[in-house]
């Protein structure tokens, strides 16, 4: 795994808006071809007055292709939003542990994703879907600018939810898990944090493991300054006070493992 | 070409330390570089007891700089001697301890528990910003850190360094009392307390409100800030603060520093050290300087 865990050089083979202030951004990295769905990387805007790498989650990815697909939310992604074709980047990566697909292997898999959580279940889908899981994806939008529905349906049925009702249910994630009476051995969750607590409540009350990827203020992004910790239920063997670090534990946990 | 410093009897193969808390015990930073090339790992602070720090967010960025409030958290003295001295053990690289307390009591226990323990320094944390008790205190009022230093000084084994803290009105002051204590040496500069506030969401951008603020911005702040603690003593100075190449570093020494340590440019540039390392002997090369402690309070009055 040493390998897999440097600052790199990448160059941008494309990058387009897809919904308002939300773009794709394909790179062309070595790091590509290690990765593993729910992994993410770090990502340094050129802006000196800036320090820290962004962190963003792997869309997908293939041997030299790495795509991200993030959402402006401040002069660092405002940057990245204009990058070219053919501009460099720097980038930390890979991190973070990835969901465990393995576990999934033979079960009914539902993917919920919200908002700017739905780009890492696309490579998560995509996982699934080779080694024959079961997938079902709820993407949960705010409108109907619908990015990457079409990408979604190319490994399992996918289903919408939007908050003004513009397309598919009108509601969230879990409003389609009720309204459809969707039955899942497993359910794998990226989204904003009052989604996540919805979906620990939801799996807790239905018997069903969720693993969940969490989202904290990152420093490092490798484990060292405790900046993006949660809490969890039992004391684990790194820190001894029960708090994981989001970068390296995690971001995806076993839900019934944190305290959110 | 002889990069070695000694401070208080302890030899360093080069100059270039991590500052506490930025590099953890070196388990993470060791997928990057090699620890072997460090002068010395300095770890992250250890209590007497777990400490489970703030809540988050516990970090934010400034311009040029970052905002920080852990409030060392650390897993305690226990798991830190089983498992984070060993692994320290195995490179070839001085290990100096940053020890952290509420209570005289509490740091002293630590210092007591380490005398046994493979540790070539300790670097005593007076200086934390972000936690509410004890820790700062202690380094912000001169009698205070006189009484504390003493009385580690009286139970350590090892050398202590002192680490400073810049919130204070007169550095040399403080230094000087660390040095009548019976300091080994001191570090400096900790953290500038600082705060964030988002004016959308109009909340502040820390739980804990204020941080510690690190990172090339305070540079300048830390340069002069160790000019005038070493001008000020005797005992060695390890300086720091915003360090993000040898330039940087080179600036230090220059300023009186015997050693300095790379911080907050880690998560920058999980590479800093080493490349700090290879910079300051590119630069003695350049400059035909065969010893690394001509460049030491080299700078022309």
């Amino acid at each position: 795994m040493r390998n897999e865990k440097r600052k790199a050089a990448a160059k941008v083979l494309g990058n387009q808006e897809i919904a308002p202030g939300i773009y794709d951004m394909w790179l062309d990295t070595e790091l590509a071809g290690a990765v593993r769905a729910g992994q993410f990387i770090g990502v340094y805007p050129k802006d000196k007055s800036t320090l820290l790498p962004r962190p963003i989650s792997i869309c997908e990815a293939d041997e030299r292709k790495l795509r991200i697909v993030f959402r402006i939310a401040g002069g660092g992604t405002r940057e990245f939003a204009s990058y070219k074709e053919g501009d460099e980047v720097e980038i930390l990566g890979l991190l973070g542990n990835g969901f465990p697909v393995d576990e999934a292997m033979g079960k009914r898999v539902v993917l919920l994703g919200g908002g700017i959580g739905i780009p890492p279940m696309v490579e998560l889908a995509r996982e699934l879907s080779k080694i024959g899981a079961l997938v079902k994806v709820i993407a949960g939008y705010r409108d109907g600018n619908l990015f990457l529905k079409e990408d979604l349906e190319k490994y399992g049925e996918i289903l919408i939810a939007t908050e003004d009702g513009s397309a598919g249910v009108k509601g969230n994630v879990l409003t389609v898990m009720e309204e459809r009476g969707l039955k899942a051995d497993m359910l794998m969750a990226c989204g904003p944090m009052p989604m996540l607590r919805a979906v620990k409540r939801y799996s807790e009350e239905r018997g069903i493991r969720a693993w969940i990827s969490l989202e904290e203020r990152m420093a490092c992004g490798v484990g060292a300054c405790l900046g993006c910790v949660c809490r969890t239920k039992r004391t684990d063997p790194h820190s001894h006070v029960k708090n994981a670090r989001i970068c390296t534990d995690g971001p995806v946990f076993d839900a019934a493992d944190v305290d959110i | 070409m002889n990069t070695k410093v000694t401070i208080a009897g302890v030899e360093f193969k080069n100059p270039v330390m991590t500052a506490s808390g930025t590099f953890g015990s070196g388990m993470e930073y060791g997928e990057f570089v090699d620890l072997n090339r460090l002068g010395a790992v300095v770890t992250k602070g250890v209590a007497n007891v777990p400490w489970p720090g703030n809540p988050t967010p516990r970090v934010a960025e400034t311009y040029g700089g970052m905002l920080n409030a852990i409030g060392l958290q650390n897993p305690g003295i226990d798991v830190f001697v089983e498992r984070d001295l060993p692994f320290l053990g195995r490179f070839d690289t001085k290990i100096i301890v940053n020890v952290c307390g509420k209570t005289v009591e509490d740091y002293l226990e630590v210092v007591e528990r380490l005398s046994e323990c493979p540790v070539d320094m300790l670097e005593i944390n007076v200086s934390c910003p972000n936690v509410k008790e004890g820790a700062i205190a202690f380094g912000q009022d001169a009698e205070c850190l006189y009484d504390i230093t003493a009385k580690i000084k009286e139970k350590a084994r090892q050398p202590i360094i002192m680490k400073l803290s810049p919130n204070v009105t007169d550095i040399a002051q403080m230094a000087r009392a660390a040095e009548a204590a019976g300091a080994d040496a001191i570090s400096l500069i900790n953290t500038i307390t600082g705060m964030k506030i988002d004016i959308h969401k109009r909340t502040f951008a820390l739980a804990n409100r204020t941080g510690g603020m690190s990172g090339p911005a305070i540079k300048p702040v830390a340069v002069r800030m160790v000019y005038q603690a070493s001008h000020a003593v005797k005992i060695p100075v390890i300086g720091m603060g915003g360090i993000a190449n040898a330039e940087d570093a080179i600036e230090f020494l220059l300023a009186g520093a015997s050693a300095v340590a790379v911080g907050a440019m880690n998560f920058v540039n999980p590479y800093t050290t080493v490349e700090v390392v290879e910079g300051i002997e590119a630069y003695m090369k350049q400059y035909g300087i065969e010893e690394i402690g001509e460049l030491v309070g080299a700078v022309k009055e």
